[in-house]
């Protein structure tokens, strides 16, 4: 493995009208990391999120994705060249299911075509087989197989976010992006997610994780980077992080460290 | 130089009755985030009502402008019992249901409409009588009647009206309240079923004086011509920006200039080639464009994508 | 519809019931008959409506590939079927003299069509739901306003009066048009065109099937559900949208072709908003998205206003000794007051998917809110 970090994100800046999201932030993220991104509500983190996943174009700065420069405000290209992602509030295809769900995230890896489709060459016949498979196996990785044929909608809560997960993961990244996975989760849904992010780590993906749960972060990830009101405030271990002045006044207050 | 300013007025014209009908579809679409297809053909049953009523008082020798107005008070109510009926029994049921089916539902009750409208007066044109003494203005060579301008006033007064009710009245905050969240607004205590109806019955009094301008100005009512007049009128209101009541306005009026300027000029710009028989051409040709450059109409919010 | 459903589900269920094979057997055995049995009982005029009924057909699957798979709200579908049926018309008739064979301009037609859906779709792909249907309106009536007016100066469609003459359907030196002698009996005309077109209708409900459910056809349900979403997924809904929009119009192209060359007339008039319009009540009404309810639907709209407009003025006439309302307003008037019922009493049309009535049946129940807006942060 090189050491050469896997995503490298220099002074992007993002505004919407007259509001700054993101000020000049620049961060590292390294091969088999995973990375915290935390901060306050309106930090700027699902800004973030959104323009490295190519759904926004940032007004300056620039990604480099496994050496290789993000092509801006084309989404399928991100996922092709290996980024996935989840949303903070779900965003399942409600009224397909499951397995069809996790199926639609292998699109980008399929080499069927319209003609092919309509044609049902063995070709086309082996990949749908195939597909239908890799996506079974990926609904059994984050244990919702039994649910495979349930409407998306139909999940529960706990269940979407894992389905969620496992369409993610359908496009093969090499990079999970992870907006805000344990929201809205006990404390038993919680410790299953992060067993999971584990596991996808030790499986070879690295991680990019938006959390609100202090806790689930700072256990979890390698490293941690703060943004409030769109500044980067400390990128470090979770250690050092927790110490940082500026992070305990963005979470409690000016005064608050006395 | 003449041709221009004449294409103008009757660009004017043409757009502020335009305006009137948009803004009926601009308002339902507003609240309901419904295109009302029936709106048209309720312009048309108000220009047909107020043609019989008026013929039917013909021979009493009233003065015609008390003619015009007697239609109006008779065409109106009905429009916008009309205009009730169809909102309570086509639309209602269907708040919930999937977002096609309204639509649908619209599209069934403007067929049927038309159809009734056939039975009763017939597949024949009616000819107008005329509701203004002809009198004609000269400037600069262009010609505008006195039907063309009280046509241009009333449109103006009317929309006056309705901007002063909606931005001014507690009605209004009460309508703008429903256009922006229905469920926050009931919670709020806004009677929104009944805030919905009065836009429905709103829009159709606005209809029915179109008809009447309509009919008056064109001297024609029959069966069909409510269809086109609402297909125009609702592309203005895309024009300007759908649920947008200036943009309404603006947009009938533009539509309404374009449409008279284009029928008279392009003749001259494709050299002979196209002839003024593709005047409809333009609205739709316009519509494509300003949306393809502002996808939320000129007034509107550009909307953006959200993730 | 029951009986209809449970018939489809022995269809579709090989192992489940030793009736399948017998249920497909009935169904090809009707379909083949079906020409002859209603020309025999019921005439020739309703055999040209079973033609039609199948145009139809291929219609709506073609429009519910773009509303029912990828969710585009096209109200100006029948523009690409007026684009197969003049491109027949112009390069098979003496307007120019040419007298293409069917090979060559059923493909051209499909293909021309495809493109003009492509067309369509490029400058729309950005916009929403309602500003797509009064786009896609605009644009139908664009074409039939062209189709109209391109009289002059260079004399192209023959505006109102339209194109007459065309060449019928003809495989080598045997014309659809002329009954055809096939030894041990003589096809009639119309029944010939009914295999034809059944064929025709056949092949493009596999292919609708086919697309269903594969990858480009998950795609497109996907952009239907949730676009942002599918753009995360890896999809490029630019192209797969324009995909819909061609393939679309691709069945609506070989659809218009057909038509130009069993009616050997066409004219401006048979390609209105209404038509548009129609079609795509066929594919609410029968059930968006699903390809059975579809059928039922494109079926069920042709046949039954026919079936009015003929019983209308006997009925009438028997009752009340005249005839009061004319038959063909009275048809229309039933048609619209169908199309409210049908939407008020079974929202989701006459035979949704099973899935999709179970979404109705969510949204009617729990008055589900929309889904939240989201903050960029």
């Amino acid at each position: 493995m090189t050491t050469q970090p896997l995503l490298l994100v220099s002074h992007v800046c993002k505004a919407f009208g007259g509001v700054q999201a993101l000020k000049d932030v620049s961060i590292t993220l390294k091969r088999g990391e995973i990375y915290g991104l935390i901060g306050p509500n309106g930090a700027g983190k699902t800004t973030l999120f959104n323009c490295l996943t190519g759904l926004y174009v940032p007004d300056s700065g620039q990604f480099v994705f496994d050496d290789k420069p993000l092509v801006c405000n084309a989404p399928d290209k991100t996922v092709r060249q290996g980024i996935a992602r989840t949303f903070q509030n779900i965003r399942l295809f409600a009224n397909m299911t499951a397995l069809e769900n996790v199926m639609v995230g292998r699109h980008a890896r399929l080499r069927s075509n319209v003609l092919s489709d309509i044609l049902r060459t063995p070709f086309n016949r082996r990949e749908e087989q195939a597909t239908k498979d890799q996506a079974l196996q990926l609904m059994r990785y984050v244990g919702i197989a039994h649910r495979a044929h349930d409407l998306a909608k139909h999940l529960s809560y706990g269940d979407q976010r894992r389905l969620e997960v496992a369409r993610a993961l359908a496009t093969h990244p090499k990079l999970l992006c992870l907006d805000e996975p344990a929201a809205g989760m006990n404390a038993n849904e919680t410790a299953g997610l992060r067993q999971l992010i584990e596991t996808i780590r030790a499986d070879g993906i690295s991680v990019l994780l938006i959390e609100h749960d202090v806790q689930l972060v700072m256990g979890l990830c390698d490293r941690v980077a703060v943004l409030d009101y769109g500044e980067l405030i400390c990128e470090d271990i979770p250690a050092v992080v927790q110490q940082h002045p500026r992070v305990i006044e963005a979470y409690l207050g000016s005064g608050a460290h006395a | 130089m003449d041709i221009f300013l004449q294409q103008i007025i009757n660009g004017l014209v043409l757009g502020s009755i335009y305006a009137l009908v948009a803004l009926g579809y601009t308002m339902v679409y507003g609240i309901l985030g419904l295109i009302n297809f029936a709106h048209g053909e309720v312009v048309m049953v108000g220009a047909l009502v107020a043609y019989s009523i008026m013929t039917a008082l013909l021979p009493t020798g009233m003065p015609p402008v008390l003619l015009a107005l007697l239609a109006l008070l008779v065409a109106a109510p009905v429009c916008m019992g009309l205009a009730w009926a169809i909102e309570r029994y086509a639309y209602r049921p269907l708040r919930h249901a999937p977002k096609l089916a309204p639509l649908i539902s619209a599209i069934g009750v403007s067929i049927l409409l038309q159809n009734l409208a056939m039975m009763i007066w017939g597949r024949s044109y009616h000819s107008f009588p005329d509701i203004l003494p002809a009198i004609t203005y000269d400037i600069n060579g262009a010609h505008i009647s006195l039907l063309q301008v009280v046509t241009i006033a009333l449109a103006a007064l009317t929309m006056a009206v309705l901007a002063w009710l909606i931005q001014r009245t507690s009605l209004g905050q009460a309508m703008r309240a429903t256009a922006e969240n229905p469920a926050i607004a009931e919670l709020m205590g806004i009677p929104v079923n009944r805030i919905i109806t009065l836009t429905f019955i709103i829009g159709a009094a606005l209809a029915a004086l179109a008809g009447l301008m309509v009919g008056a100005n064109y001297s024609v009512a029959h069966y069909y011509m409510g269809f086109m007049l609402g297909l125009k009128a609702f592309t203005a209101a895309v024009l300007g920006g759908i649920g947008n009541i200036t943009g309404a306005m603006l947009g009938g009026l533009l539509l309404g200039l374009i449409e008279s300027l284009g029928a008279g000029y392009i003749a001259d710009l494709t050299g002979g080639f196209l002839g003024s028989h593709y005047q409809d051409i333009f609205a739709f040709l316009v519509l494509i464009g300003v949306l393809v450059f502002r996808p939320g109409g000129l007034m509107g919010e550009r909307v953006s994508e959200r993730a | 519809m029951k009986m209809a459903g449970r018939f489809l589900a022995r269809l579709r269920n090989p192992n489940g019931s030793s009736m399948h094979w017998v249920a497909w057997v009935v169904l090809g055995v009707l379909l083949a008959t079906m020409p002859w049995i209603i020309g025999a009982s019921f005439g020739n005029t309703w055999l040209r409506i079973l033609n039609f009924a199948l145009l139809y057909v291929m219609l709506a699957l073609g429009l519910n590939i773009v509303v029912g798979f990828a969710g585009l709200l096209d109200m100006g579908y029948i523009a690409f079927y007026a684009v197969g049926a003049y491109l027949w018309a112009l390069l098979a008739s003496p307007q120019f003299g040419l007298h293409w064979p069917l090979w060559a301009i059923l493909p051209l037609g499909a293909a021309v069509a495809g493109l003009f859906g492509v067309l369509l779709g490029a400058p729309t792909l950005k916009l929403r739901g309602d500003y797509l249907a009064i786009v896609t309106l605009g644009f139908g009536e664009i074409i039939r306003i062209f189709l109209n007016n391109l009289n002059a100066p260079v004399n192209i469609t023959n505006g109102p009066q339209g194109i007459s003459a065309i060449d019928p359907v003809h495989f080598g030196s045997v014309s659809l048009a002329r009954p055809i002698d096939l030894g041990f009996t003589t096809l009639p005309s119309l029944v010939a065109y009914y295999y034809l077109f059944l064929v025709a209708a056949l092949l493009i409900i596999a292919i609708a099937l086919r697309l269903e459910s594969s990858r480009v056809g998950r795609a497109w349900a996907a952009i239907r559900e949730d676009e942002v979403a599918a753009k995360a997924c890896g999809i490029n809904t630019r192209n797969v949208k324009l995909l819909a929009f061609a393939m679309g119009a691709t069945f609506g192209g070989v659809a218009g072709g057909l038509f130009a060359g069993f009616q050997q007339f066409v004219s401006p008039e048979s390609f209105g908003l209404l038509e548009s319009v129609m079609v795509l009540c066929m594919v609410v009404l029968g059930g968006m998205g699903h390809i059975p309810g579809v059928i039922l639907g494109a079926l069920l709209l042709t046949l039954l206003p026919e079936f009015f407009r003929h019983i209308a003025a006997p009925l009438q006439q028997s009752l009340f000794g005249k005839v009061f309302v004319d038959p063909e307003s009275l048809r229309m008037l039933l048609f619209g007051l169908a199309l409210v019922l049908v939407m008020r009493y079974r929202p989701s049309g006459l035979w949704p998917s099973p899935q999709r009535r179970r979404e109705i049946d969510d949204v009617l129940n729990t008055d589900a809110p929309a889904d939240l807006p989201v903050n960029p942060t």
